[in-house]
């Protein structure tokens, strides 16, 4: 048969035609479907029954209420607790991605004990018995050497069972090292001890407000308890509730705020006292209150009939629109003008702390903040600052330390913390690293840390590290792996967050008294055990009064005995809360020797001068001429718990591309060191050298450089160790000389083409 | 009569956003993974094959300091009506695996049937669509915590929002268990809007006058991206900035948009 070109068409027509109407290649595309998909290994999850277990997310110190639904006996979501107190309802990206937490690689499986070089991470499983054993063994030598004071114990709160179970053991052994992880909530509440008299923490009536300024705190950046106030952020958008942020930085809250001040950084306490000036120039403050509930605001005669100069003459005498405009320069039309829009509100709140509030900053600057909330009389009232009283459920009786304790406790703590220079310091970690770095031998011989990550988190951790490698045991309570850990000689490993009971007091910020009920959302992993119950066994371990002070069977027995009739509440509820609080009235609520409202303190006497001046950074500006300042995302966890694999996924790569981490500069900045978008570049501070990458920013001041915290983690987690940079590398403290506290707000630094 | 008919009126499920409140958090994000069972890899940051079926943009107003301004834009998919139901993606899937439902106006996405042509991601004018370029993988232990309600995919298949509509299903079918023709406002929320700390996304029926997308979308400030295109969105966004709003319609270098005749 001949085939011609009829017949050739013909053919390709049928063909065509045949194979369309054929079932054929819809039953290949199914074929091509289920063989490009049927791969074994790809996970079918099981089904199971749901049930939703409320708790409360403890990974950031906001302290969130959380429902978490249950697919059988997995954990499958964690959502917002709806009605919880402060967040209702919402959360923040690190919470809601705690089940990789959960169920990741980085939990920590058995008690460890380190086999390699300190860091190393060699490690060799061992039993709990035998761990306890070799702990209480080694520092139950310390007690007999007449070194129990040199026990510390590092921890991320102080108040709270856990904390308490901690500084009960610690008064029981002999030492009084007990120390917290630093943040904005350490000068709040000396402010408060200094202002109010009270031992008290700060509660911001943040949806009361109705004019709120903030100098340079997070509002939607991580500041307070992340979910508490987006939803407050929300309800201040719908109420035409005004934000003005000082900061140098277009931050989230910068941009979101009806008006942004970029400020020279480190001069916010000098803003603040140059509204201060208008509002007393021009009569706008609350005369009731000042006259009638303060001391110090006038000029007074101390008891050797000195002269001294108070908060009105300081703020009146130096203080002027034109003298705070050229040091932090904002314009002095627009002070005045802030300043009387502040005046004007009924409910104007005024709030400090840096970003999330991690690094404690300047007393006088906090002062300088508070006393404009004072001049307006928003204080311990709706839309204002209270003092907070600590939490009080915790009555335990007193722990009754043998003779050894009784002499040992007499010692002074080894960061300097209540001692004659910071009488009025509790904790004063930062000024640790160096204490021991001097010292010929380590004044902290063994080391407790529960619920931190200081080897990651405390500035300069070069240093820090140095100073860890010169202490003989570390113990470490981690659920995870992670850089403090990694240092330690023992890992007695903890319960995940979801795996454990534990009260969450009142977090920083709250204003109305409550607690919380972490809560098992899943049965706990076989090898670790709660941090308390480990506490308690090493107590026993040691016999004597130190396993006497600790008459409970268990934590959760402790737990229990604790809150006493509230547990019904608590397990019912997940919180018990007083509704009905309201904070004492101004006639009541002050403790200083005047019993009212102090606008200035003696305790502010150690510069030898009346008034401040701005915090200066580290460095020399002539080899470092420009300033790196840290900043904070919500998309980065910067504190003791790293980021989850999903939380990091959020990240931009304008922030982070494959393991290299971005600074930001302004394009004006970048042009004259002869930089571009892209490149890569050396930043350099007096602490350390790293390569990065540049990302013009018109948000940035000119001269800065910004890089954001929680970055640069060193521990094993393939899917975050390696990447970008750890801030807290590059910027040392500073401390504040009133209080020692950690007041560094950034760095100087250079940054040159690589 | 007219009451079933009432209730038999097709839905029409969309969202309205508000970029004023949106601080750029990423909990939508982080939320919608976790629902939905979307994989991570070790690295992520390169955006082109980051799977995130919500997504975050961060929009700059291009103004010098200090006169810059930032507005972040969560972009789910779209969920297209286009013309009659003829969205970008649903018109060139030539495996019948996206479809546009006139029962709720979710764009649906059917893992089984998708063999990865990737026609729909080049149709989509809003990168909404995601290929899975590996297979997932997750670190041992961790597949404790997928969804059972969602079915992990594999390599090879095209992924995006889906209005979390395993959450629709639940709700009608607790209401049909319970005796129920419909749903109340609040039974079905997508993960995202569950999620979002701020309140700035408001999910409901855009045909039903009772839900609040119903106003919310006839707001002065609201507005649709890439409208010109007709694609007919049913996610909404909010601004009282009109750079913000601006920026929700794009044009080529080259292309001047037209004056308006007078």
């Amino acid at each position: 048969m001949k085939i011609d070109r009829r017949s050739f068409l013909s053919l390709g027509i049928g063909v065509t035609a045949g194979t369309t109407l054929s079932p054929l290649p819809w039953k290949l595309t199914d074929d091509l479907s289920i063989w490009t998909q049927m791969w074994p290994w790809t996970p079918v999850p099981k089904d199971g029954e749901v049930s939703y277990v409320h708790s409360v997310c403890t990974l950031c110190p906001g302290g969130c209420g959380i429902s978490v639904r249950k697919v059988a006996d997995r954990a499958v979501k964690i959502e917002g607790m709806d009605g919880y107190p402060g967040n209702d309802g919402s959360a923040c990206p690190l919470g809601l991605s705690g089940l990789q937490l959960l169920y990741g690689p980085t939990a920590i499986q058995s008690p460890l004990k380190r086999v390699g070089e300190r860091g190393a991470g060699k490690w060799q499983k061992i039993s709990w018995e035998a761990a306890i054993a070799e702990v209480a063994e080694k520092i139950g030598r310390l007690r007999e050497d007449g070194k129990a004071h040199t026990l510390g114990c590092i921890t991320d709160s102080d108040c709270g069972t856990v904390p308490e179970l901690f500084k009960r053991f610690l008064t029981a052994f002999g030492s009084p090292n007990f120390m917290r992880t630093p943040s904005c909530a350490d000068t709040y509440e000396m402010t408060l001890k200094l202002m109010h008299g009270t031992d008290a923490s700060p509660g911001f009536d943040v949806e009361n407000a109705n004019f709120v300024l903030s100098f340079g705190s997070g509002i939607i950046e991580g500041w307070g308890t992340p979910g508490r106030m987006f939803r407050a952020h929300s309800a201040w958008k719908d109420k035409k509730v005004k934000v003005v942020q000082a900061e140098p930085r277009l931050s989230n809250t910068a941009a979101k705020a009806g008006q942004w001040l970029p400020i020279s950084p480190g001069t916010e306490g000098i803003l603040a006292l140059g509204l201060a000036h208008v509002i007393i120039k021009e009569n706008l403050y609350d005369k009731n209150f000042v006259d009638n509930y303060s001391f110090g605001f006038e000029d007074w005669k101390d008891s050797t009939g000195k002269v001294c100069k108070g908060f009105k003459s300081v703020v009146t005498d130096r203080y002027t629109p034109g003298y705070v405009s050229g040091i932090t320069g904002i314009d002095s039309g627009d002070i005045e003008a802030l300043a009387r829009e502040f005046a004007g509100a009924s409910s104007p709140l005024a709030i400090c702390g840096r970003g999330q509030g991690s690094v404690p900053g300047s007393i006088h600057e906090f002062m300088a903040v508070h006393a404009l909330n004072a001049l307006m009389g928003n204080l311990n009232r709706a839309g204002g600052v209270s003092a907070v009283q600590r939490a009080d459920y915790i009555t335990w009786p007193e722990p009754e330390p043998d003779r050894v304790a009784q002499n040992s406790l007499k010692n002074e703590r080894a960061d300097g913390a209540g001692s004659a220079r910071y009488p009025y310091t509790k904790s004063l970690l930062t000024r640790l690293p160096a204490a021991i770095n001097s010292a010929e031998e380590s004044p902290i011989q063994a080391l407790f840390v529960a619920n931190a990550n200081p080897c990651y988190t405390l500035p300069d951790t070069e240093q820090v590290r140095e100073a860890f490698a010169k202490i003989p045991l570390i113990v470490s309570f981690a659920a995870h792996m992670n850089e403090t850990a990694e240092m330690a000689d023992i890992i007695l490993p903890d319960l995940g967050h979801l795996e454990r009971y534990e009260d969450v007091p009142t977090p920083f910020g709250m204003n109305t008294p409550m607690v919380g009920l972490a809560r098992p959302v899943v049965s706990p992993r076989k090898g670790a055990r709660h941090v308390g119950d480990a506490l308690l066994l090493l107590a026993k371990q040691m016999g004597g009064s130190i396993a006497k002070a600790f008459p409970w069977t268990g934590y959760e027995d402790c737990l229990k005995k604790t809150m006493g009739k509230s547990w019904t509440g608590l397990t019912e509820n997940g919180f018990v809360a007083k509704a009905d609080y309201k904070p004492a009235g101004w006639d009541a609520a002050f403790a200083t020797p005047s019993k009212k409202f102090q606008f200035m303190s003696e305790a502010c006497g150690h510069e030898g001068k009346t008034g401040l001046g701005a915090v200066a950074a580290e460095g020399d500006p002539k080899a470092y001429p420009l300033v790196l300042i840290p900043y904070d995302s919500m998309r980065l966890s910067g504190g003791a718990v790293a980021n989850t694999p999903f939380l990091t996924k959020t990240v931009a790569d304008t922030v982070l591309t494959g393991k290299e981490a971005w600074a930001e500069v302004n394009p004006k900045t970048g042009g004259k060191l002869g930089l571009a978008e892209g490149v890569h570049a050396t930043l350099t501070t007096p602490k350390g050298s790293v390569r990065v990458r540049v990302h013009f920013s018109n948000g940035m001041m000119p001269g800065m450089i910004a890089m954001p915290r929680g970055l640069g983690h060193t521990a094993p987690d393939a899917y975050l160790a390696g990447k970008g940079i750890n801030l807290n590398a590059l910027v040392g403290p500073v401390a504040d000389p009133t209080s020692g506290l950690d007041a560094a707000w950034g760095i100087r630094a250079n940054l040159v083409i690589a | 009569m007219k009451k079933a008919q009432e209730q038999n009126k097709p839905k029409k499920y969309g969202m309205v956003i508000d970029l004023d409140k949106c601080t750029g958090c990423g909990a939508c994000m982080v939320a919608c993974m976790a629902e939905n069972n979307v994989p991570f890899k070790k690295d992520e940051s390169n955006k082109k094959d980051s799977i995130t079926w919500m997504r975050v943009y961060k929009l700059t107003n291009d103004e010098k300091y200090p006169d810059a301004d930032i507005c972040y834009l969560p972009r789910p998919c779209q969920h297209c009506e286009g013309q009659h139901g003829h969205s970008p993606c649903v018109s060139v899937c030539p495996a019948t695996a996206t479809d546009y439902s006139e029962e709720t106006g979710i764009v649906s996405q059917i893992y089984t049937r998708c063999f990865g042509c990737r026609y729909c991601m080049a149709a989509c004018p809003y990168h909404a669509r995601y290929f899975n370029w590996w297979d997932p993988v997750w670190p041992e232990g961790m597949e404790k915590m997928l969804n059972p309600d969602v079915s992990p995919r594999m390599r090879g298949i095209v992924e995006k929002c889906s209005f979390c509509f395993h959450r629709y299903q639940s709700a009608m079918d607790k209401a049909h268990y319970e005796g129920r023709r419909d749903i109340e406002e609040g039974e079905y929320q997508t993960a995202c809007t569950q999620a979002c700390p701020a309140g700035a996304i408001t999910f409901g029926d855009l045909n039903n006058p009772a839900h609040k997308v119903h106003e919310l979308k006839k707001h002065p400030d609201a507005f649709r991206l890439l409208e010109r295109l007709g694609t007919n969105p049913k996610i909404y966004y909010m601004s009282n900035r009109e750079w913000v709003r601006k920026a929700g319609d794009n044009h080529l270098m080259a292309e001047k948009p037209a004056k308006k005749q007078h």
